[in-house]
């Protein structure tokens, strides 16, 4: 094998891990917020996309939609049985009570952008 | 509101009313969203803030939410549609155009470090147009390769900022939140390959000197855009289609009713109507509100929300529902249930929660779209890796020609769409037939029903006790029936017993006139007892005649063979002689006995489950054709007799009305509740039946297979298509067949397969009804 192919496998293999290291882990834990009211902006991803609650306490989620893609024109949370058309530019609010402690995880129609809420 | 200026004023009133954290007026929608403290205010002291500075403000109805949401979803649908075909035709035409300009330049590098051409898209363009393009336009193959270049490169450039950015802004907000969709792949493939041949346009020389063809795709990204958003707007289109019941549903409701006040009838504004006021209905006209008729008879064509043909006759003190079309009388009718309460309010509510639902079915698509991206484009560096290490000739351009190809055919979309759609549209098809499905899971489990047990009363019977039977004792004190009926209904009307209640009905309907009952008395349990027209008539069971002293033995032998066929024997004696029997059933619907039969060649085992004792279960359960009777169970009863049911692997639905029954809805893997247009609401139930008969458990039960059927072909298709297009498109089957799939081929299978799972789910519209 020559110096350039020996090159591109090694780029390749880095670059493999990089992507899944970048989507899946290096995401996670990020910015978390907490509260009974919380504002999450919708652009092609929810952010943030992490959020604590107290469970048994009504929550307010107030979606912020500023993209346009077909994507995101629904959030669902399928625990809840809420599935909401966010209008761009607008504000949707969506009020929901985690039942009990746990992972609750909201996404878009079709499950591409997610969001985890946690109640605690 | 008319102006921006209206718009603040009555904002700032809401925003300084106490107890008001926020508030948003939206001129375009003409609606307000406020966030307050219902500790400190409510909804109609907001209503009347509003109101204060000039403007009127309802509160709005669950029917009328939806209603508007539904028009601000058509209307962003609907430009997103035109945007998108604009674009796509755009992109098309210059798509074409920079095929013809490459055509030179891939001949120009044909006779350079080409390798045989694998794709069967590139080998006809080489074959057939090339010669072709030759003869028509020699002079294009003049013009210097370089200036063609350039030429595409910039228009390129256009076409993915015009018509395609869209693709790289989200792509890169969506990287942003460590997250990828669609838009990345479109993204990243489309700009590698313009990079490369940007790259290659600008220095060739560099590409030469290693021994690399300095190969140009500008009309690959062109065409993928093109075809890509074309598919998009088909399937934007489609979508649309889905919510179409919901829409229909929503568009029912009228504007205006006409209302009798002071004596006058006036037209106002549906929201204006309040409970207890007149409504004028005339023929033709479609039913404003919920009410019940107050005079006047007609008949109402309820087949827009109870799926029944016939049209229903109405007369005095009738339900009359909101949204259904009156079709032959004048009526006068008292409105009841009005906005978010309303019926019509209630079934688009249900509609609503039961498409935002999802079906368990979808949580494997669910994780797989979870790391479908990343996945994919791991997948096209390995291809490209491969390729590059492995290929006899030209390796860079091949290698990166699989790496495209892979990226762009990967298609998630699809397995997004596979089951909600088909949610959409099944639920928005029960709901035109009178079978509201709660949500895809309940749709999921009727799917595999195995077992139906029933209710009797109400639900396999017409739960309204009627006069079968009337027996006269020949020479007995009562001379025919008519004298006889006239003495019992007349005792009877006394009672508020149902069994009374029947037989009041009965005599009137012969026109029978009533007379007066004097020293009337009543033994709870037995029957009534009452002196008429200065004769003493006792009405009751065979206890109560014995008690007066009566012989009923001239009447035993009728009792007894009427019960035995599961009736109601009512004793009756006149001047202390026995008189004659009435005797009472409850009779099944006319359409049980054929609804049982199609449930049971739907392959599903049909049980009785009644309160009733077992002589008039077996009698009821032996007319309309069903084999197994548990009798003389109490609620929980039922409950324990699913419960063994369900232990023993059956899936088992239970049908019975929402109120006495809705401990064993409860219990049942799918509750039924068969409505009388009033209690949708049934909590208990996954399914309501806004059609009282059993022919709608068989379209429940033939509708969700149906869906279930439905979401398997879409789940099956969205995963087989990217388990065998994404290799194809890395190269798999180049070693045996010699095949590859250029870029441009990829993007075509790609924008038409989200598109066929759509349409898919679209083909459910057309489920027909058996009878």
């Amino acid at each position: 094998m020559t110096t350039s192919e020996w090159i591109v496998i090694a780029g390749g293999l880095a670059s493999i891990a990089w992507v899944n290291w970048y989507f899946f882990m290096a995401g996670r834990g990020a910015a978390t917020v907490q509260g009974s009211e919380i504002v999450i902006t919708v652009d092609n991803g929810y952010s943030p996309a992490t959020i604590r609650a107290l469970a048994g306490a009504p929550l307010r989620l107030v979606f912020d939609r500023k993209d346009t893609s077909s994507c995101s024109e629904e959030v669902v949370f399928p625990d809840f049985g809420v599935r909401k058309f966010l209008p761009t530019g607008e504000r949707t609010t969506i009020e929901i009570t985690p039942p009990k402690p746990g992972k609750y995880e909201f996404m878009c129609g079709m499950s591409m952008l997610r969001g985890t809420l946690i109640a605690e | 509101m008319t102006c921006a200026a209206c718009q603040s004023r009555v904002q700032s009133a809401l925003q300084k009313h106490p107890g008001v954290e926020d508030a948003a007026v939206n001129l375009m929608m003409g609606n307000a969203t406020v966030t307050y403290d219902p500790a400190a205010t409510t909804q109609d002291e907001l209503v009347d803030a509003v109101r204060a500075t000039g403007y009127g403000a309802e509160l709005q109805s669950a029917d009328s939410t939806a209603f508007t949401e539904q028009e601000a979803r058509d209307r962003a649908q609907a430009e997103e549609f035109v945007d998108l075909r604009r674009k796509a035709v755009v992109s098309g035409v210059a798509g074409a155009v920079a095929m013809v300009l490459s055509m030179p330049l891939m001949s120009a590098a044909a006779g350079q470090s080409h390798g045989p051409v694998a794709d069967p898209f590139m080998r006809w363009m080489m074959s057939t147009l090339t010669p072709w393009l030759r003869s028509v336009a020699p002079w294009l193959y003049a013009i210097h390769v370089q200036t063609l270049s350039y030429g595409l490169m910039l228009l390129t450039v256009g076409v993915m900022v015009w018509a395609g950015r869209h693709f790289y802004t989200r792509a890169w907000t969506a990287f942003h939140h460590h997250s990828a969709d669609m838009n990345t792949l479109i993204a990243v493939g489309t700009g590698a390959a313009f990079l490369y041949s940007a790259l290659a346009t600008l220095w060739p020389d560099f590409f030469l000197s290693r021994g690399i063809a300095p190969d140009v795709y500008y009309e690959a990204v062109i065409i993928i855009i093109a075809l890509i958003l074309a598919g998009n707007a088909l399937e934007s289109r489609a979508k649309k289609h889905t919510a179409a019941a919901l829409r229909g549903l929503a568009s029912l409701r009228p504007k205006t009713a006409r209302v009798l006040r002071d004596g006058k009838e006036i037209d106002i504004e549906v929201e204006t109507v309040s409970p207890n006021d007149t409504i004028v209905l005339r023929p033709g006209e479609r039913v404003p509100v919920d009410g019940e008729v107050l005079s006047g008879e007609s008949a109402i064509d309820e087949s827009m929300l109870t799926g029944e043909s016939l049209a229903v006759a109405k007369t005095v003190g009738d339900r009359v529902i909101g949204g259904t079309v009156n079709l032959t009388g004048s009526v006068r009718y008292r409105a009841t249930t009005l906005g978010s309460d309303s019926v019509l309010s209630q079934i688009v509510k249900l509609m609503r929660d039961a498409q935002g639902s999802r079906a368990p079915i979808q949580r494997l698509a669910d994780k797989v779209s979870g790391i479908f991206v990343p996945v994919v484009m791991s997948i096209a560096i390995a291809t490209f890796v491969t390729w590059f290490v492995l290929a006899d000739s030209a390796p860079m351009v091949r290698a990166f020609a699989a790496a495209v190809a892979v990226l762009i055919i990967a298609c998630p979309c699809a397995m997004g769409l596979a089951v909600p759609t088909a949610v959409m549209v099944s639920t928005g098809k029960g709901a035109e037939l009178g079978v509201l499905i709660k949500g895809g899971e309940a749709l999921q489990r009727a799917g595999d029903l195995t077992t139906v047990a029933m209710d009797k009363t109400g639900t396999v019977t017409e739960g309204r006790p009627t006069v079968t039977d009337v027996v006269l004792v020949p020479g007995g004190p009562a001379a025919d029936e008519t004298r006889l009926l006239r003495l019992t209904a007349s005792l009877e009307r006394s009672s508020e017993h149902p069994l009374a209640d029947a037989i009041v009905r009965y005599a009137k309907v012969r026109g029978i006139e009533l007379a007066a009952v004097e020293s009337f008395t009543t033994t709870t349990g037995k029957g009534l007892s009452g002196t008429i027209e200065g004769v003493p008539v006792t009405a009751g069971n065979e206890a109560m005649l014995q008690d007066g002293g009566v012989d009923v033995a001239a009447l035993r032998a009728d009792a007894e063979r009427l019960a035995g066929q599961g009736k109601t024997p009512v004793y009756v004696s006149v001047g202390g002689r026995p008189a004659g029997l009435l005797a009472i059933a409850d009779p099944i619907k006319a359409t049980s006995r054929e609804a049982i039969a199609q449930l049971g060649r739907l392959g599903l085992d049909v049980v009785l489950l009644t309160g009733d004792n077992e002589r008039t279960a077996n009698a009821i359960a032996r007319e309309a054709g069903i084999s197994r009777v548990v009798a003389g169970v109490l609620p929980e009863g039922k409950v324990a007799e699913l419960k063994r049911l369900q232990a023993g692997g059956k899936v088992v639905a239970m049908v019975g009305d929402g109120i006495n029954d809705a401990p064993a809805l409860a219990q049942a893997d799918v509750g039924m509740a068969v409505g009388t247009g009033t209690d949708i609401a049934a909590e208990a139930a996954d399914v309501v039946l806004m059609r009282g008969d059993l022919r709608s458990v068989v379209e429940a039960v033939r509708l969700s297979r149906r869906t279930m059927r439905t979401m398997k072909q879409n789940l099956f298709w969205a995963f087989i298509y990217n388990v065998i297009g994404i290799p194809i498109a890395a190269g798999a089957l180049y070693p045996m067949l010699g095949l590859l799939l250029s870029p441009i081929l990829a993007s075509l299978a790609m924008a038409f397969s989200s598109v066929s799972v759509v349409a898919n789910s679209l083909r459910l519209r057309g489920f027909r009804a058996t009878g």
